[in-house]
């Protein structure tokens, strides 16, 4: 049975925010981010809380924290050493494994993601910007009264128009293929695979291979909490445009170059159920729009490249033990949004999303390093993931035909990554750990 | 083929000699769990040695029957793994016994080591790395443990050799799969 009242909403909901603020927090102080902790917990909602009153909210909060922060918080070494490796490194030590080298090295990341003084996060979804700019203000107040706690960095986002489905600035309809776990009462969408056991995203709970274990101690900390990747993935939109139309003629050539790209058409039609032709009411319907495999359908990647991004993030039924691989995404566009065929205007552009698993190293990092980096998935032998790879203008994309393939060489990189980090979500009761460490030491 | 394999000239054999520790030190690779041994004509490759538990030898034998039965059982057990080859062996140093356990991939071991510990957990083919002194008890719920004994047991090689190489096992079951029907086309010609 899935503690709902403990787990932050964030896990098991998806909120109606057009807005949305991040800010990257760090604390000089442990008594001083222990107060900003205590002062948030009203504000922190669980899934039960959104669940019940998510039609009459127009804001949601979720908190999250570094290796570092949990130490700044004042977190004992003892307890500490029990995380994880790779959490305990952070983004930054993993970036060469990641693939973050080149333009997309740590060392050009902005906001201070990359030092050791990022200690916390704070999401903000809100309804609408005036709503986001109430709790801005609110919230600067709050920092502001809390002995050495600083506001790093912040990010704002909105949804990117139009504004009817959920899409990045290059076009693509986004949300389409997310995980359901047992004991949420959501129904997977066909061709999503079956529900999965809920330890895969949430510590405490059975996952596929089992009961839980080497969980980070004590328990309360750990229990109804989860991993969160994230990444600013800047999308450069002029050059994505320009490409299309290097390698397409006609404007339909185009729009299905960058379904390839994809595996899916710009609506979201998946490629495999409309090799052909751009299909938006397939697109749109989410009974069909995610029904679909590969060994059968596509196996030699007709429809979808074998290098194509989403043939890559979620393999289906081409790679084993899928099940230890997924992972739940949220996330949001930041940016001004590019009007079709007006010139690139040099603003930066993109999504700041984030990968929640109960294992960094198991399915975010294996994503990351497997699927999208290695340059010779699927015998592909030069290539990197289209759309989130490492690209550096020396790879190539492949698009299977008959009867000759065409190739793509000197992709450009479309996406940077301009920030990134590894945090802790815990669970309501570990926030509430967490903010009286100070008084359970003394008491 | 891929184009990988057409940089590499797979008619000429070739040879690499690796330095001492196993890698080449101005370009190391990282995996998750730590640095990756390089590519080498042979292919990736790892040679686990490790003491037996003394007296444990019987189970050694009845594990190589339960392999041989599980892959005849279910011939794409292993497939994940991305195999050329696998090799056990199990030898005699001043009276004592150890098990090498010598791999041939087309992947490092990094990539696919916890589908590797799913395998063993899930098919009962646990047995063997049991008898390992100093293999960690929680193996089957800590990849990181498992991973940790396996590099720390790895005898990295100081030369491969390739009669073909760089070539992946997968090009060349495409090569076997292009030749059967190369030779089936000739059939219906007849």
């Amino acid at each position: 049975m899935l503690e709902f009242d403990d787990i932050q909403h964030i896990l098991l909901t998806r909120t109606p925010a057009l807005a949305a603020r991040y800010e990257f927090l760090s604390f000089r102080d442990a008594a001083g981010g222990r107060a900003w902790l205590s002062a948030m917990l009203e504000k922190v909602q669980s899934a039960a809380e959104v669940r019940a009153s998510v039609k009459k909210d127009n804001r949601w909060v979720t908190m999250a924290f570094t290796w570092n922060g949990l130490r700044a918080l004042g977190v004992d070494e003892a307890s500490l050493a029990t995380f994880p490796e790779e959490f305990k490194q952070g983004m930054v030590a993993r970036a060469e494994m990641l693939g973050d080298s080149g333009k997309n090295h740590p060392a050009n990341w902005v906001g201070g993601l990359a030092t050791a003084d990022l200690h916390a996060i704070v999401i903000l979804f809100a309804r609408d910007a005036a709503e986001r700019e109430r709790c801005q203000t609110e919230h600067a107040k709050l920092v502001a009264r809390c002995e050495g706690v600083e506001a790093l960095s912040t990010l704002d986002l909105e949804a990117t128009p139009p504004f009817d489905y959920a899409h990045d600035h290059f076009g693509y309809r986004d949300r389409l293929s997310q995980p359901v776990m047992e004991g949420t009462g959501e129904i997977p969408t066909p061709g999503s695979g079956a529900t999965l056991k809920p330890g895969e995203f949430i510590l405490g709970y059975p996952d596929e291979e089992g009961p839980p274990a080497n969980l980070p101690q004590p328990e309360i900390l750990s229990r109804n909490g989860s991993y969160m990747a994230y990444r600013r993935l800047e999308e450069h939109v002029g050059k994505f445009r320009d490409f299309l139309r290097e390698h397409g003629e006609t404007p339909e050539e185009q729009e299905l170059i960058a379904a390839k790209l994809m595996g899916r058409w710009r609506s979201g039609a998946p490629l495999v159920l409309a090799p052909e032709k751009d299909d938006p009411a397939l697109g749109a319907d989410t009974q069909r729009n995610n029904d679909f495999n590969y060994k059968q359908m596509d196996p030699h990647g007709y429809a979808v490249p074998l290098g194509s991004h989403i043939r890559r993030m979620n393999p289906r039924d081409t790679a084993h033990n899928v099940n230890r691989r997924r992972m739940i995404r949220r996330g949001a566009t930041y940016g001004p949004h590019l009007p079709e065929g007006a010139p690139d205007d040099g603003a930066e552009r993109g999504i700041a999303a984030f990968v929640i698993c109960a294992s960094l190293i198991r399915q975010y990092e294996f994503a990351q390093n497997v699927w999208v980096n290695d340059r010779n998935f699927h015998e592909l032998g030069n290539e990197r993931d289209p759309i989130i790879g490492n690209q550096d203008g020396t790879l190539e994309f492949k698009i299977p035909k008959r009867p000759i393939r065409r190739k793509i060489t000197g992709l450009p990189a479309f996406t940077t990554v301009r920030g990134g980090a590894y945090f802790f979500l815990p669970g309501i009761n570990a926030l509430r750990y967490l903010a009286a460490l100070g008084s359970a030491r003394q008491a | 083929m891929s184009d990988r394999s057409k940089q590499h000239d797979w008619t000429k054999p070739a040879a690499m000699a690796i330095p001492e520790g196993g890698f080449f030190k101005d370009k190391v690779e990282q995996g998750r769990y730590g640095p990756i041994f390089p590519k080498t004509p042979a292919c990736y490759g790892f040679s686990i040695i490790a003491k037996i538990i003394p007296g444990r030898e019987p189970v050694f034998h009845e594990y190589a029957r339960n392999i041989e039965q599980a892959v005849a059982g279910q011939p794409d057990i292993l497939a994940v793994l991305r195999l050329h080859y696998l090799r056990w062996n199990l030898f005699d140093i001043n009276g004592e016994t150890y098990f090498q356990y010598m791999g041939i991939f087309d992947t490092d071991f990094d990539k696919y080591t916890e589908d590797a510990v799913g395998i063993f957990a899930a098919s009962g083919l646990n047995t063997v790395f049991e008898n390992l002194e100093g293999f960690p008890k929680d193996w089957k719920t800590n990849a990181a443990a498992f991973i940790k004994f396996v590099r720390d047991h790895q005898c990295p090689s100081f030369l491969e050799y390739g009669e073909y190489p760089f070539v992946s096992a997968e090009e060349i079951k495409k090569a076997l799969k292009l030749k059967a029907a190369f030779s089936n086309m000739l059939d219906q010609m007849q």
